[in-house]
């Protein structure tokens, strides 16, 4: 079966939208006006690029439409589709502000460099939903991409909100579900471990960053030392002064090296947030759960009345049991009418709990069609992450070695 | 109780004697087998010889061996001095004594009176700031072991301070207490006096080679103070570094047991990040043990020349003091008086020493910082080409 989902998963992939359009976000710009309270604010919008891609027979460009975007819409748009869609691991935006950042990169949200992260963040997320077998058919999506005015009204009117569930309501079936799902208790866990273990490791990388750029710069020192003592000495002074020189090219080579290893941290970080995504899922499932739990309940509970209204025994101490005994029972056309009015609650119920059954079944059908996606893409993007992370550090050393073998060739000849 | 400061001489070991023979260099060098540093010092000296253009070392001296003794009254280290010679001087070829810092510091200081024209080689510092540095460490022992054998292989290559009787006491000497006391008596009677009375007298100008070489220790010893700190705090961010780098290793095995397909590549990234702690710990280890010291050496060394240039800017004032008391009784006597003539004489002398200690030290210091800057060149490239295991582990384990 699970093959089956990924088969037809895949097939849908071939006419998802992005293979029918050209994405991009290619600039970001800062801007002044007004919020709803009539407060001055600054924001940075984005330019949303499209481009239909033609089949190629036709062999003719398309125009390219573009519209401009705040990260308030994306957000909208993030928020619209995780409760449209709650059986889907729904791609992350990238973060709001700043983290996990090593001391030369600035906290600032307006700083250009987090702009400039955040505008590849941000085309990456329409890329994902894009690409996505499901969202990326979704009406509000496309409009999002293609319609500036008016786009906020017509998500409103969709009604989503309405059917964000509560986050207490959530909470409480987290503590009270009785029979959860082994599968999905497992899956919360491991988006629990998954997003505790990235974020330590964002952490200590900062560290690392930090003090790798520290070990670079101090070197730098010697490019000005060297030069100095150069200019004292005979037969030393040539090969000092250039050997300064490499140590100079030494010290600056760090920052591009740590720059390319931010992006290494931003493929990460989508994880992170990704994890959140896996545990809105799983919550999505419990409270479902709860709800189906409660139904089933709440029918037995029905059932065992009208069997004791049926049969006169009060099977359990009850409080109607108690008056029933202090006041005299109820005459028979009386325990008829409620009779019936049980049975009626009761047929309606165990419709209620069929439908509710179906519901969450197919709930668990597509929600782990899509964690299957979902981790297959996972494996498939960290891998390569990785690879890339060490394809850097190789050419890390090979910077290194270079620049201390033309150091060396500078000493020798003193 | 504690073992004897000094040992017997050692009985030269039959096999050895033998090797060396066969392993004679062309110049006819012995080549020190029993050393079990002696593939390195073998090359060292094959340098050295080079330099010394086939010249024929007749004096080897090496420190090893540290020993710790403790009796009641204090803790001291000892090491073995071994000395391996043809000089006549000796009376035997091989000699092996056991010397702790303070006749190292005795030995200074009896080159320093008997020879005051000529540059002393400097000894690693005596004091160190308590709780800071561990005296009984073994890297403190070991560092201190290879200064002091910088020390004497510095005194054995200096064509007047090898031939220092002192310095042949303190190689030979069984017991070097005994003669430390005796000496008093006799150094008054052979050595010539070495403290000079300039009574305020400043000197009309120091000659212009010699201002030279006083503004150029200036500006080298405050650039090598600079390289100092620099180093030290270098090795100082590699250490916090190779912290950081210790807990980001084990977090990627911790996700690696999380994850099923991932957790091959994530152990291999662990991996290489430990790889990379052990090779910067190596790094940095190297740089504080052979980078470090030789830098204090000359920072050390150019205190002592200052020192030297000092005397000589005394004796040349005790000079010109002389020459200016005799300029005003030059009426009544024309010829001028020997004293005043020994004194410039002793300038003179001076002055040539001091020149050629400047030249040798020059060129000394020269293939020194030759080869401790390629030296460094050489650890990091070491320590690079050790971090690229990231291709063989990384990579395998990724594709």
């Amino acid at each position: 079966m699970l093959h089956e989902l990924l088969f037809s998963s895949s097939k849908k992939m071939e006419d998802c939208l992005a293979k029918k359009m050209e994405i991009t976000v290619s600039e970001a710009e800062k801007r002044t006006g007004r919020n709803a309270v009539n407060m001055q604010e600054t924001y940075t919008a984005y330019l949303i690029e499209t481009r239909a891609i033609e089949s190629q027979s036709e062999g003719q460009c398309a125009p390219v439409d573009s519209l401009w975007r705040r990260y308030s819409e994306f957000e909208l748009l993030r928020n619209y589709l995780s409760v449209t869609y709650p059986h889907i691991v729904v791609p992350p935006l990238p973060e709001k502000r700043a983290d996990f950042v090593w001391h030369k990169l600035s906290a600032d949200n307006m700083d250009p460099d987090f702009v400039e992260r955040r505008r590849i963040g941000l085309e990456n997320f329409l890329l994902r939903v894009a690409s996505h077998p499901v969202l990326c058919q979704d009406k509000i999506f496309y409009s999002f991409l293609t319609q500036e005015g008016g786009w906020k009204e017509m998500v409103n009117e969709t009604g989503f909100q309405l059917k964000a569930d509560s986050r207490l309501k959530a909470l409480n079936a987290t503590f009270r579900v009785k029979n959860p799902d082994k599968r999905f208790t497992e899956l919360k866990h491991y988006s629990d471990e998954l997003q505790s273990v990235i974020s330590h490791l964002l952490r200590v990388r900062a560290r690392v960053a930090d003090r790798l750029y520290g070990v670079y710069k101090v070197h730098g020192n010697y490019g000005r030392v060297f030069s100095e003592w150069s200019a004292i000495e005979k037969e030393m002074g040539d090969g000092l002064q250039s050997a300064g020189h490499h140590m100079d090219v030494y010290a600056a080579s760090i920052d591009d090296i740590l720059e390319e290893e931010e992006h290494y941290a931003d493929q990460l970080k989508e994880y992170l947030f990704y994890a959140e995504a896996l545990r809105a899922v799983c919550r999505k499932h419990e409270l479902m759960q709860y709800d189906l739990e409660m139904a089933a309940q709440d029918l037995t509970s029905k059932k065992q009345q009208c069997e004791e209204l049926a049969t006169g025994t009060v099977r359990t101490f009850s409080l109607k049991g108690m008056t029933s005994k202090l006041f005299g029972q109820e005459n028979p056309e009386q325990r008829e009418a409620k009779i019936k009015v049980l049975e009626e609650q009761i047929q309606e119920g165990e419709e209620q709990l069929k439908s509710k059954n179906l519901e969450g079944r197919d709930f668990v059908k597509s929600a782990w069609a899509d964690i299957e996606r979902f981790k297959e893409q996972k494996n498939h993007d960290l891998k390569e992450a990785l690879i890339s992370y060490a394809v850097m550090q190789i050419s890390m050393c090979k910077k290194g070695i270079q620049v201390w073998t033309n150091a060396k060739e500078c000493f020798s000849k003193m | 109780a504690f073992s004897s400061t000094c040992e017997t001489v050692e009985q030269p070991n039959a096999q050895s004697l033998d090797l060396r023979g066969l392993l004679s260099l062309p110049n006819g060098t012995p080549v020190d087998t029993s050393s079990p540093a002696s593939s390195s010092s073998l090359l060292n000296r094959l340098q050295l010889d080079d330099d010394l253009d086939g010249e024929t070392r007749d004096l080897f001296v090496t420190v090893d061996d540290p020993k710790k003794h403790v009796c009641t009254m204090e803790t001291y280290i000892t090491y073995r001095v071994t000395t391996k010679t043809t000089r006549a001087e000796f009376d035997l070829p091989e000699y092996s004594v056991r010397r702790r810092y303070q006749d190292f510091d005795w030995l200074r200081n009896k080159l320093e009176e008997s020879q005051p024209t000529h540059l002393i080689p400097p000894l690693p510092e005596k004091f160190v700031v308590k709780g800071v540095v561990d005296r009984f460490s073994e890297e403190f022992v070991e560092t201190r072991r290879k200064a002091l054998d910088k020390f004497l292989k510095r005194i054995t290559d200096h064509p007047v301070l090898s031939f220092n009787e002192h310095f042949n006491v303190f190689l030979t000497a069984k017991d070097l207490n005994a003669y430390k006391k005796q000496g008093m008596a006799l150094l008054s009677k052979m050595g010539e006096s070495v403290k000079y009375v300039t009574g305020g007298y400043k000197l009309r100008s120091r000659p212009l080679e010699f201002a030279a070489i006083g503004e150029y220790l200036d500006t080298f010893s405050l650039k090598l103070g600079t390289i100092d700190r620099i180093a030290q705090r270098i090795i100082k961010e590699q250490l916090e570094y190779l912290v950081e780098l210790r807990e980001y290793g084990p977090v990627y095995s911790t996700w690696g047991g999380l994850e099923v397909e991932l957790s091959e590549p994530l152990e291999g990234v662990s991996a290489c990040i430990g790889n990379c702690c052990t090779a910067l710990e190596e790094l940095s280890e190297d740089m504080t043990e052979d980078f470090l010291p030789v830098l204090r050496e000359y920072i050390l060394y150019s205190e002592s020349m200052k020192n030297v240039l000092k005397k000589r800017d005394q004796v040349q004032a005790e000079y010109e003091a002389k020459l200016e008391a005799v300029a005003l009784k030059k009426e009544d006597r024309p010829k001028v008086p020997t004293d005043v003539e020994k004194c410039q004489d002793r300038v003179e002398c001076f002055n040539a020493d001091l020149k050629a200690d400047m030249e040798r030290w020059q060129n000394n210091k020269r293939q020194d910082f030759r080869q401790l800057l390629m030296g460094m060149a050489d650890k990091n490239i070491q320590y690079y080409e050790k971090v690229l295991l990231w291709e063989l582990i990384c990579v395998s384990s990724l594709v």
